[in-house]
C-alpha cells in the first residue's frame, strides 16, 4: 500500500532541520531507525492509534512555543531523595548542576559523551526494543527518536544501586525541542530506581528502553512538570526476564499535550510489570496514556492503574491493551482506567482491549468515568470541611490507588504531599 | 438554641412538597425527640437544617442562636455548631477516618478563628474517645465507614460528634441497627455530652433509646408537620398504640 502522501509530507518537514549523527557504535541503529521511519511516515490524525489524540503539534517541524512555568513555589519533586542527579536543560546536559555519576553497582554514561566510541554495551539495546515495539502497532515518533536523539543516559546495573538515578529536566527556552533517548539495562538480580522530573522542553520527544533481566527489579517514578504549554511524546519500551519486576509511575499535572506510550513484554516466567499514572488536568490539557502489555511467559502478572482528574474542559485518553500469547498460561492481568470529571466540559476517552490466546488466564479490565460523589461531598461539608477542601480530599482518595503502586514510601509521600499542595493552592 | 418557624420544603427536582409548615423550638440544655411514621419528613428536616442540596425552602426560617441557618453553606452551619448524625452514614473510599476527623476538627476551629489541634493532641483525644465507644484503632485507620457494619457506622457518627463538640446535635435514627450494648454505648456518649449549653434533637422510632437518653419534649411528626408535642409519656403511648390514635385525634 502506498504510504499516504500526508504522512510522508509531515515526516519530510519534521526531519528537514534535523541531522543524523554519524559514526560510532549507534550509527547503524540510527540509520536503521531512519529507514523504518521513512517507511512509516509521521502519525496523522486519521491513524487508528491516534484516534483520540491529535499528533499534529508533536510532529510539526518546530516545537510550538511554550511559556516557561515558574515552579519556585515548591521544592522540585524528589528534592529530598538522596540520588545521583543528572540535569538536562532544554535537552542539553548541564554538568555544572549534575552529580558525578560514579556509583557502586551501576555504570552510567551519556549517549552524547560516548557517541564516537566504536563499541558500547548499549549497542545491544539502543533501538532494539523500539524496533521490536513497532509491531503490531507503528510508533513513528519512537523511531524518529532513535534516529535523531541528541543525548540521553545509558545505565547498566550489575547489582543493587546505592541510590536512585534522578534525571532532572529543566525547561528554560520557549521554543526548545528536546529529543532524548535512554537505555537502561539491569543484569540478572540487579536493582535500580530511575526518577524523572520536569517538563524538559517546549516539546519533548523521549524514548526509554529498559531491559530487565532475570530476577532484576526496576523502579521508575516520574513527574512531568507543571508547565502549562509544554508538549511531550514519550515512549517506554521494556522487556522482562524470568522473575523480573518492572514498576513505573507517572504524575502529570498541566501540559497542553502529553502522550505517554508504554510497550512492555513479559518474556520470562513469573515476571511482574506494574504501570500506573495519576493525571490532574485543568483547562487546556490533553493527556493520553497508551499502554501495550504482552504476556509471553508463564504465571506473569501485569497491572495497569490509571487515574485522571479532569476539569474545565481537560481531556484524558486511555488506550490500554493486554495481549496474552499462546502458551502464556496462568497470566494475571489487571487493568483499570478511571476518570473523575469535575465538570461537564471535561472528557475521558478510554479504549481498553484484551486479546487472549491462552486458556488458563485471569484478566480483568475496567474503565469508569464519573463525577464527584455529591453525597460524600455533603457528608464532609456537614462536618465542617469547606467545599474545595472536601473536593481535594476526594480527589486524593480517587488517585490513591495509582500512587499506591509506588513501592518506596518516601517517594510516594513526596508525590502525595505535592498533590496535596497543588490542590490546596486551588482551594483558596 | 434552634428555632424553626413555619418551614415549608419541596423537592428541587419535582413538585413534591415534603415539609408543610414545621414549627419547633429547642432550648439550650434540652433534649427533644421526634417520632413519626416512615416518610413523614424527619430526615428531610434534618437534611434541610444541615444544608443538603436538592431541596427548596419555599417558606419559613430556621435559626441557630439567632443566626439564619438556611442561608449558610453546610460547612458554615457545622462551624456554627450544628451536627447531624446521619440515618445512613456515608462511605468515602480512600479517605482515612482519622484524616477525615482531623480535617473536620481543624477546619471548624479555623473557621471559628481558633488554633488548630496538633497531630499529637488530636491523636490522644481521638483515641480516648474512640475507646469509650469501643471503636478500635483499626476502624480509625480504615477509610470512612467503608466496610463498617451498620452499628459501627452509627458509633462512628457519635465519635465524630464527640470530637466536634457541636452545640446543636441532631441524631437521625442513630439507634436503628444497634444491638442492645451498642445502644447503651451510644446513649452514654450522648449523655456525656449533655450540658446546659448544648441541645439534642433525637429522631427515633423506638422508645428504647429514650429510656437511655431521657427527652424533655417529644414531638410527633406526620405528613410534613409536627402534629403533637408532649412529654416523655408521648413516646410511651406511641410505643404501645402506634400512631393511629394520634393521627385520628388530630384529624
Ligand atoms: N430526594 C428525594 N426524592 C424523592 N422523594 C424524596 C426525596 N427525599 C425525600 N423524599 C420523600 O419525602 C418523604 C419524606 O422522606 P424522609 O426521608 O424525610 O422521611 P422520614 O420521616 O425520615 O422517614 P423514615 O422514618 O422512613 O426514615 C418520603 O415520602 C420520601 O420518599
Ligand atoms: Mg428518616
Amino acid at each position: 500500500m502506498a504510504l499516504p502522501q500526508a504522512k510522508q509530507g509531515v515526516l519530510a518537514a519534521r526531519i528537514a532541520g534535523l541531522s543524523l549523527p554519524q559514526g560510532g557504535w549507534a550509527s547503524a541503529a540510527r540509520a536503521d531507525a531512519l529507514a523504518r521511519l521513512s517507511a512509516m511516515g509521521m502519525p496523522v490524525k486519521r491513524d487508528e492509534y491516534w484516534r483520540y489524540t491529535d499528533p499534529t503539534s508533536l510532529t510539526t517541524p518546530d516545537a510550538p512555543r511554550a511559556a516557561v512555568f515558574d515552579a519556585s513555589d515548591e521544592a522540585p519533586a524528589f528534592d529530598g531523595i538522596d540520588a545521583v542527579k543528572l540535569v538536562f536543560v532544554d535537552g542539553v546536559f548541564d554538568p555544572a548542576q549534575s552529580d558525578d555519576p560514579a556509583m557502586a553497582g551501576v555504570e552510567i554514561d551519556r549517549l552524547a559523551a560516548v557517541a564516537d566510541r566504536d563499541i558500547h554495551w548499549a549497542q545491544g539495546l539502543y533501538g532494539v526494543l523500539e524496533t521490536h515495539g513497532q509491531t503490531p502497532v507503528q510508533r513513528p515518533l519512537a523511531a524518529l527518536n532513535t534516529a535523531f536523539a541528541t543525548d540521553g543516559v545509558l545505565i547498566r546495573a550489575t547489582g543493587k544501586a546505592a541510590k536512585p538515578v534522578s534525571l532532572i529536566y529543566i525547561h528554560r527556552d520557549e521554543t526548545s525541542d528536546a529529543i532524548l533517548h535512554h537505555c537502561i539495562k539491569l543484569e540478572a538480580g540487579a536493582e535500580v530506581t530511575v526518577l524523572e522530573n520536569g517538563p524538559a522542553a517546549a516539546r519533548f520527544t523521549k524514548v526509554m528502553e529498559v531491559d530487565v533481566a532475570e530476577g532484576a527489579r526496576f523502579h521508575h517514578i516520574r513527574t512531568q512538570g507543571r508547565d502549562h504549554e509544554r508538549r511531550a511524546a514519550t515512549h517506554i519500551f521494556a522487556c522482562l526476564g524470568a522473575g523480573a519486576l518492572f514498576k513505573s509511575f507517572t504524575l502529570t499535572a498541566n501540559g497542553v499535550m502529553t502522550r505517554n506510550d508504554a510497550v512492555i513484554e513479559l518474556l520470562g516466567d513469573d515476571a511482574r510489570a506494574h504501570i500506573a499514572g495519576a493525571a490532574v488536568g485543568d483547562g487546556d490539557f490533553h493527556h493520553d496514556d497508551t499502554v501495550f502489555i504482552t504476556h509471553a511467559g508463564l504465571r506473569c502478572e501485569s497491572r495497569q492503574v490509571f487515574k485522571k482528574v479532569l476539569k474545565n474542559g481537560a481531556v484524558g485518553v486511555f488506550q490500554g491493551k493486554i495481549l496474552v500469547k499462546p502458551g502464556a498460561q496462568k497470566t494475571d492481568g489487571y487493568q483499570i482506567s478511571q476518570s473523575l470529571l469535575l465538570d461537564e466540559a471535561s472528557q475521558f476517552l478510554a479504549k481498553p482491549e484484551l486479546e487472549i490466546y491462552a486458556d488458563d488466564v485471569k484478566c480483568s479490565h475496567g474503565s469508569t468515568s464519573g463525577a464527584i460523589d455529591e453525597t460524600a461531598l455533603f457528608y464532609l461539608r456537614s462536618r465542617g470541611v469547606p467545599e474545595r477542601m472536601a473536593q481535594s480530599l476526594m480527589v486524593l482518595a480517587f488517585l490513591a490507588e495509582s500512587i499506591a503502586e509506588i513501592e518506596d514510601e518516601a517517594i510516594a509521600e513526596d508525590i502525595r504531599s505535592r498533590l496535596e499542595g497543588w490542590l490546596a493552592r486551588h482551594e483558596r | 438554641m434552634l428555632e424553626i418557624k413555619n418551614l415549608h420544603v419541596k423537592l428541587e427536582e419535582e413538585d413534591k412538597v415534603i415539609l408543610k409548615g414545621v414549627d419547633l423550638t429547642v432550648k439550650a440544655g434540652e433534649v427533644h425527640a421526634i417520632m413519626g411514621p416512615n416518610g413523614s419528613g424527619k430526615s428531610t428536616l434534618s437534611y434541610v437544617l444541615s444544608g443538603r442540596d436538592g431541596y427548596d425552602v419555599t417558606d419559613g426560617s430556621a435559626t441557630l442562636d439567632g443566626e439564619e441557618l438556611l442561608e449558610m453553606e453546610p460547612e458554615e452551619r457545622a462551624a456554627a455548631g450544628l451536627f447531624l448524625a446521619f440515618q445512613y452514614p456515608v462511605e468515602i473510599p480512600g479517605v482515612g477516618n482519622m484524616t477525615f476527623l482531623r480535617t473536620a476538627v481543624n477546619a471548624q476551629r479555623k473557621a471559628r478563628g481558633e488554633e488548630e489541634m496538633s497531630a499529637g493532641d488530636f491523636l490522644k483525644v481521638v483515641r480516648a474517645k474512640a475507646k469509650t465507644l469501643k471503636i478500635d484503632a483499626d476502624m480509625l485507620k480504615r477509610p470512612v465507614n467503608v466496610g463498617f457494619s451498620g452499628g459501627e457506622k452509627k458509633r462512628n457518627e457519635i465519635l465524630q460528634m464527640a470530637m466536634l463538640e457541636p452545640k446543636m446535635c441532631i441524631l437521625d435514627e442513630t439507634d436503628s441497627g444497634l444491638d442492645v450494648d451498642a445502644m447503651k454505648l451510644v446513649a452514654d456518649g450522648v449523655n456525656a455530652l449533655r450540658d446546659a449549653g448544648r441541645a439534642f434533637l433525637v429522631i427515633t422510632h423506638y422508645q428504647r433509646l429514650l429510656d437511655h437518653i431521657k427527652p424533655d419534649v417529644v414531638h410527633i411528626m406526620a405528613a410534613g408537620r409536627i402534629i403533637k408535642t408532649g412529654g416523655p409519656e408521648l413516646a410511651l403511648e406511641v410505643e404501645k398504640n402506634g400512631y393511629a390514635d394520634i393521627l385520628a385525634e388530630v384529624n
